[in-house]
């Protein structure tokens, strides 16, 4: 496999630390050698590769921004950086590790008590337990709130009735974070593999995200014990789950920008080997503007990214920062795969070649963790002091 | 313990070699710098050994102007206890002048091991960990693709042609690394945390004055375009005879 040199038209990297690049060339290289070579395969075959799971943990991909517990605990930037890398090997590598860090380390890590996050977090950025996050349900997807899945109080338990529905990782998961509601409040409860009454379901013949395990969860009478509320969820509603969003469409925004990387780098070397009318595609003007459109905004989003990962670090990001980051990475990032498999031809819809893959798996990015129109929602709601939802 | 690993930034394999305006040099305004590829085999051993006798300290050290400064910090995210760069201009070093530099730190403290890469791949001229070993009156095995300790005794392994050599010797002692010798890890995120805090020390030396001097650096001249001379047993022939007569390589 060839290295990948990187998107880098107006010296981006000038404005990272050394610590932080050094963190994007480990990233960048692993993906290099250990995610390229083997990733068609796993898409074809509708595969996750299990046997990186140990390798992303012995590096640290795991929980990244998470401090203590044995994770590395890094700053904002740093984290995408990661992000972005593993998107531009595959959308569900890096969807495995936003679902494991930031839906439900994070969670844990900010709502759960001292004897959770001791009992889940160390194994889970040693990747010898895997997470999921249950929010989205079959009827309720931009509208999470009007979920139906509900917590009864049973003194000495809770009682989960209700399904889940599109979750990354749900079948393989030795924990998930259930969101339900208790007298119309939404609380996160931790629900373990192998609880009677839980049962999930593997959701096939996916043309997108094929690297990746989506899964049914089914709650029917699952008894659980009081200590698996995350305590700390129990007074703030739809904050929580919508908190753990922030975190992951934080990672979603840089991990689409990388993948958008991968298909400009695929266009531009097909464009200097594949010669038509005598001369490479790279030498015609049609060819150039879709370059240069692709690389302008893979420079912008890359900027944008990083100013919000620095008012991330800073502690002044806000969820519509993050919305406009999460919306303008997809929305491009599915451009650039889109221009690019016609770019390559015929030979854009072969697997031989990057830009299909990502083309599809762009689909689901732009539309998971908030679709597109809801991310405008946030920035107009921002903007106007107006919200354009229903009610 | 105490292990010492000598390294080389070096350009990347990747880079488009252009020679500079004084015909002598490269052309460095585009290339990106990367640590010599062969010197992560060595790093890797040195960190394998130390973990092995789980104990030791080992130090990276190089030659070079400062701008060496992230590849080594790179060293030590990986796991290297401490590095140093030796500073000095090297424009118009010798293999024989970085040597020494190197032997002179090496000799001054209480290191038992170095490793090298076989060769660093711009030069690429492999001389020197022969010049480091010859300073310190150290044996040396050079292109080392397996290798062993017990206590102060090792078993090396070389591919030469057609076979495989085995060496036995004591330390202290000198090893080039050849590919293949281990699997070189990543450094991790905690790894890269860590090194920040790693002492990463710049001595100035004065290298000996270069013994050769690099008269010219040209590329090869662009391959010819190739010619068909027709098709089918007919022909053979005539390709026989340009290969003898034009070409003269039969």
């Amino acid at each position: 496999m060839e290295p990948f040199e990187g998107v880098d038209y107006m010296n981006f990297d000038s404005l990272l630390t050394e610590e932080e690049r050094m963190i994007r060339d480990t990233a960048r290289e692993w993906v290099s050698r250990r995610v390229a070579p083997i990733i068609e395969e796993h898409h074809r075959n509708a595969t996750f590769p299990d046997e990186l799971i140990p390798e992303m943990a012995e590096l640290g991909f795991l929980g990244a921004s998470i401090e203590g517990y044995g994770c590395p605990g890094l700053g904002g930037v740093a984290y995408g950086l990661i992000m972005q890398e593993l998107e531009r090997g595959d959308s569900g590598l890096r969807s495995f590790a936003s679902v494991q860090g930031g839906l439900v380390m994070y969670p844990i890590f900010s709502y759960g008590s001292e004897e959770q996050k001791d009992r889940w977090l160390p194994p889970m950025g040693e990747g010898k337990a895997i997470g999921c996050f249950g929010l989205t349900e079959p009827d309720f997807g931009s509208h999470a709130e009007g979920m139906i899945t509900r917590a009864e109080d049973k003194g000495d338990h809770y009682l989960l009735n209700g399904a889940k529905m599109w979750i990354t990782n749900g079948c393989v998961a030795d924990v998930a974070v259930v969101w339900a509601k208790i007298d119309g409040r939404v609380m996160g409860f931790l629900v373990e593999k192998g609880t009677p009454g839980y049962s999930t379901r593997r959701q096939k013949h996916k043309f997108s995200l094929r690297a990746s395990v989506t899964s049914e969860l089914i709650l029917q009478d699952v008894k659980i014990p009081k200590e698996n509320l995350l305590p700390g969820t129990e007074n703030i509603n739809m904050k929580g789950p919508l908190s753990c969003l922030t975190q992951a469409r934080y990672g979603i925004a840089w991990g689409a920008i990388g993948a958008g990387m991968a298909c400009y780098d695929a266009a531009l070397k097909y464009g200097a080997d594949r010669i038509q009318f005598g001369r490479p595609l790279n030498s015609f003007q049609l060819y150039q503007r879709k370059l240069a459109e692709m690389i302008t905004e893979i420079t912008k989003g890359q900027l944008l990214n990083l100013q919000v990962g620095r008012l991330k670090e800073a502690g002044k990001m806000h969820p519509s920062h993050v919305s406009m980051a999460k919306r303008n990475g997809c929305y491009w990032g599915l451009e650039i795969a889109r221009e690019a498999r016609d770019m390559l031809g015929a030979n854009g819809i072969t697997d031989e070649y990057v830009v299909g893959r990502h083309m599809c798996n762009l689909e689901s990015v732009k539309t998971y963790e908030g679709t597109h129109d809801i991310h405008t929602m946030i920035i107009g709601q921002r903007v106007t002091g107006l919200s354009a939802f229903a009610n | 313990m105490q292990i010492t690993v000598c390294v080389a930034v070096t350009p990347s394999t990747e880079t488009k070699v252009k020679v500079a305006p004084d015909g002598k040099s490269l052309d460095v305004a585009e290339v990106k710098f990367e640590l010599n590829p062969y010197d992560e085999f060595a790093l890797e051993e040195a960190l394998r050994l130390r973990e092995a006798r789980g104990e030791g300290q080992v130090e990276v050290l190089t030659v070079g102007d400062g701008s060496q400064k992230e590849e080594i910090r790179k060293c030590l995210a990986r796991g290297a206890d401490s590095a140093a760069i030796l500073k000095a201009d090297t424009s118009a070093a010798d293999s024989a002048a970085i040597a020494g530099a190197l032997a002179a730190r090496i000799g001054a403290g209480a290191s038992q091991v170095v490793f090298f890469g076989k060769q660093a791949v711009d030069g690429d001229n492999s001389q020197v960990p022969a010049h480091v070993a010859v300073a310190l009156d150290w044996p040396l095995v050079g292109k080392v693709s397996k290798l062993a300790f017990d206590g102060d005794s090792f078993t090396a392994q070389r591919e030469i042609e057609g076979g495989v050599e085995i060496i036995e010797g004591r330390l202290p002692a000198v090893f080039s690394a050849e590919k293949g010798l281990n699997e070189p890890r990543y450094p991790s995120l905690k790894g890269i945390m860590a090194a920040k805090k790693k002492p990463l020390e710049e001595v100035e030396v004065q290298l000996e004055a270069a013994r050769v001097t690099c008269l010219s650096l040209g590329l090869p001249p662009a391959r010819p375009e190739g010619r068909i001379v027709g098709e089918g047993a007919a022909v053979a022939a005539e390709v026989v005879r340009l290969l003898k007569e034009e070409a003269k390589v039969i």
